[in-house]
């Protein structure tokens, strides 16, 4: 791993970031050092509270660190890029409009020259991608969890963003949805290859999502450890009850014990 | 045809039991009318009451139009800055606070003679409040998600207002103006009522009670009911029409 590498669509270096609160300073973040190649997914892991969603925020341009530098293709990040794409656990859909003119959204307002029509073609090329055709007039609120969460997905990528921020996204939905959104979230990337940060609690779907996994320490955050997780080309969950996925998931639970532990003493 | 029918039936259920209660107790008119006394009192001044229920309409929407301008103007200063949410929230519940009745010959004064200006102000003073308040709260508990999606793509301010945060707080705002339409009638027929030499149905009722009329003075209830659920019903249309996607189907 090197910071020159120009293949590294995010760099973050020597990132450090301070919450001012009314009891104090509140150090989330210090000298974090991490990079993620072109089309890799890199999947962040930590405790509770250890500073992840400061992290996208920092990634998106919505923050500015206190210290230190992020580049997104070598452009050092000042304020947020239309280059950028955002999902939440919560998928913030707007009730008023239906799921298409949902997806459509960013397209309003990253300057682009596409028609109307072309809009809605590549909104829908995407809600057909991720199982949602003939769901394109319907409202959010007429939709399950996770076909929600599916939409969401879709107005993250309609601009094809350079970068893919995925803060919790499943963090919401129950065991069986969440494991065929992560089959929509390898389908997409076949199709639609971008680089990514995934920010999760799950440790089975962070090892069967990324090419490589980072620990978090406590609070203030920074890189404990990282594994890569070799990828085949049709990822099958059943590989996540390999011998192999099972050492990959011990080794990181023990690491994320570490890390709580380190974050109980420093309170 | 039901949803026609039985509210139709529980109003002449209502109309025969005041009837009957009237005949009962074998009232004289001027202590409690009957519903069979107030056609002939409409009816007898059919031209007056036309006249001064256009009056009275025009003023409260009137008054309900700038109760609308100057309540969003406020909503938003104060749903978008804190500093002056908190600078003016004590100044607007004190304001509130205020009978408007004790108002009216206060303004009366302050502008004699204008009858139209004295109404409109009343009607607007007493309704713009629930607005304010509602538009000013649903801003300022916009989730913070809602802002990230758009802010993270480089949208302005004025952008996230259109395309978010005005649409998110419409169901809030016809849920104010709802209230507000009963409250500006309050307001016109306080000013009406109290104004020497008025007009409008609020007036009319005032020359029921001097000269003991007191058909004529229920006829005047009546019509300002009337004139009410109108006015309530163009809110409801209104609100179907640009904030229907938040009234959840029922089957």
């Amino acid at each position: 791993m090197s910071f020159s590498s120009k293949k590294d669509t995010i760099l973050i270096k020597d990132v450090t970031h301070t919450y001012k609160t009314e009891t104090g300073l509140l150090p989330v973040i210090k000298n974090l050092n991490m990079s993620i190649p072109q089309n890799s997914f890199t999947a962040v892991v930590g405790p509770s509270g250890c500073g992840k969603s400061t992290l996208t925020k920092l990634i998106s341009g919505l923050l500015q660190p206190d210290e230190g530098e992020i580049y997104l293709n070598g452009a050092k990040i000042t304020s947020p890029k239309p280059t950028v794409g955002m999902a939440f656990q919560n998928p913030v859909l707007l009730e008023w409009r239906s799921i298409i003119q949902n997806v459509i959204l960013p397209l309003e307002i990253v300057p682009n020259k596409l028609t109307l029509l072309e809009k809605e073609q590549r909104a829908k090329e995407l809600l057909i991608l991720v199982g949602l055709e003939g769901f394109e007039e319907k409202k959010p609120s007429e939709l399950s969890g996770g076909m929600r969460q599916r939409a969401s997905l879709c107005r993250a990528l309609v601009h094809k963003p350079e970068v893919l921020i995925l803060d919790e996204p499943f963090g919401a939905l129950d065991a069986f949805t969440r494991e065929d959104l992560w089959q929509v979230m390898h389908n997409l990337r076949k199709e639609e290859p971008f680089t990514g940060v995934l920010i999760t609690h799950d440790l089975r779907e962070s090892i069967f999502l990324a090419d490589e996994v980072v620990v978090l320490s406590g609070r203030p955050a920074s890189k404990q450890y990282f594994i890569k997780v070799p990828k085949s080309k049709t990822p099958k969950l059943d590989s996540l009850y390999s011998l192999k996925s099972i050492d990959m998931l011990k080794n990181l639970r023990k690491q994320i014990e570490i890390a709580q532990k380190q974050q109980e003493e420093n309170k | 045809m039901r949803h026609i029918l039985i509210p139709l039936y529980a109003i002449v259920i209502f109309l025969v039991f005041w009837e009957l209660l009237v005949w009962f107790n074998e009232w004289p008119n001027y202590k409690m009318a009957s519903p069979s006394d107030i056609w002939p009192a409409f009816w007898k001044f059919k031209s007056l009451f036309f006249h001064y229920g256009w009056d009275t309409l025009w003023r409260t929407v009137v008054g309900l139009f700038v109760a609308v301008l100057c309540g969003v103007f406020l909503g938003m200063i104060m749903g978008f800055s804190k500093v002056l949410r908190e600078a003016l929230y004590p100044l607007l519940v004190g304001f509130n606070a205020i009978p408007k009745a004790t108002v009216v010959p206060i303004i009366a004064l302050i502008f004699v003679g204008q009858h139209d200006l004295n109404t409109i102000l009343i009607a607007f003073m007493i309704s713009f409040f629930p607005i304010a308040v509602s538009v000013s709260i649903g801003l300022s508990t916009l989730e913070p998600e809602y802002r990230d999606i758009l802010r993270s793509l480089g949208a302005s301010k004025s952008l996230i207002f259109w395309k978010i945060a005005l649409p998110k707080t419409l169901p809030e705002f016809f849920g104010a103006l709802k209230v507000a339409v009963t409250l500006a009638f309050i307001g016109t027929n306080l000013m009406e009522i109290v104004s020497p030499h008025g007009r409008g149905l609020g007036a009319l009722f005032d020359s029921g009670k001097t000269n003991s009329d007191y058909p004529l003075m229920f006829a005047v209830l009546i019509a300002l009911a009337l004139l009410g659920i109108g006015l309530y019903y163009v809110v409801v249309i209104l609100e179907k029409v640009f904030a229907g996607w938040a009234e959840r189907s029922t089957d």
